[in-house]
């Protein structure tokens, strides 16, 4: 979903860069809570991952593709805040290195595929993680719950954003129909991907899953009992 | 406490995400679909595609490395280097920013399997 130039008009282009700026410094500023010595190796890695992932086109439909966009996935791996910088990351090397989305729309594109897809995955995973139960085989089905979820809502960003400030006149409701259409079907690849991804780093280390932090304290809690594992651990 | 010892170390945790990673953007990206993404597709099909201004030049536009005449090889020095480059950036990051102190890994043994 790589914005390129000239989609969107230089006022928009310039108020979605101030938006992702304002984002990014918010998020370098949380990210302290998020990250410690333990997973802090950790965010760079998925934020190449993500990178990876995205070069990854699958066919959704009739000479149709679409990539993971990563945000729902980086959100719950690493933390909220660490996984929007792993994504605005992302974007900027695309779009220096690989010409991969435009310069004047590296903010839309750090805003709908970051911040949107982010904020939108970790508090549909919250909302999930509070409303099942408390288990560790719940973390994965919610994160790709959440991943689905992401992609739409992003598409529907990107519609916003061209009522707002689009090159074009368009139908909107035309607009909308397509992208939504389209990216529900690549938000079922992104659940998948999610899932795999999420699912693999909790079959070896659950405790280095940011997601899946408040469900194991709650877990040692209550199933030990000794104090004891704790030092060991 | 059996989970406890059972652990597998950060550093092998590291080194396969690295891993798989590489061999994502390095050798399975040739595989991947070419046609036009989501949005591009809606672009063309609304009929607003011719919009798009390309962005400046790069010796890697487009996941290819400009001089490598192997397809292949093209795509997968471009991959590799996307990796490595996101891996340092975003790590650093990440590393600078961190709460220091408090670790089940000594500093420098985890930055130092990143890089490696």
């Amino acid at each position: 979903m790589h914005v390129p130039d000239g989609f969107l008009d230089a006022p928009t282009s310039l108020a979605t860069g101030a938006v992702a700026a304002v984002a990014v410094g918010v998020a370098l500023r949380g990210a302290r809570r998020e990250l410690d010595d333990r997973t802090a190796p950790l965010a760079g890695l998925a934020a190449a991952f993500i990178f990876a992932t995205q070069m990854l086109n699958f066919p959704v439909a009739s000479g149709t593709s679409g990539h993971l966009l990563g945000g729902a996935l980086a959100a719950i791996l690493v933390g909220p805040f660490t996984g929007l910088l792993c994504m605005a990351v992302v974007f900027l090397v695309q779009c220096l290195l690989f010409a991969d989305g435009g310069i004047t729309a590296l903010g839309t594109n750090i805003d709908l595929m970051g911040l949107v897809t982010v904020t939108v995955g970790w508090l549909v995973f919250r909302t999930l993680q509070l409303m099942l139960p408390k288990r560790v085989s719940m973390v994965a089905p919610s994160a790709a719950v959440a991943a689905l979820v992401s992609v739409p809502v992003a598409a529907l960003g990107f519609v916003g954003l061209y009522a707002v400030g689009g090159s074009a006149e368009l139908q909107l409701t035309d607009l909308a129909t397509a992208m939504v259409g389209v990216h529900v079907l690549i938000g079922l690849g992104e659940a998948a991907i999610t899932f795999l991804a999420v699912g693999s780093i909790l079959a070896v280390r659950p405790d280095l899953v940011y997601g899946a932090r408040r469900v194991l304290a709650r877990r040692e809690l209550e199933v030990r009992p000794s104090a004891t594992t704790e030092v060991v651990a | 406490m059996s989970a406890a010892r059972d652990r597998v170390s950060l550093r092998w945790v590291a080194a396969g995400f690295l891993l798989v990673a590489l061999v994502l953007a390095g050798i399975v990206s040739h595989y991947a679909s070419s046609s036009p993404d989501g949005l591009n597709r809606v672009a063309e099909e609304q009929g607003f595609s011719d919009t798009a201004r390309s962005g400046p030049d790069s010796p890697l536009a487009g996941y290819s490395t400009s001089d490598v005449d192997d397809d292949r090889l093209s795509g997968g020095v471009a991959g590799v280097v996307g990796v490595l480059v996101v891996l340092l950036l975003a790590g650093g990051l990440t590393f600078v920013v961190r709460r220091r102190g408090g670790s089940e890994d000594p500093d420098g043994t985890a930055d130092r399997q990143t890089v490696a």
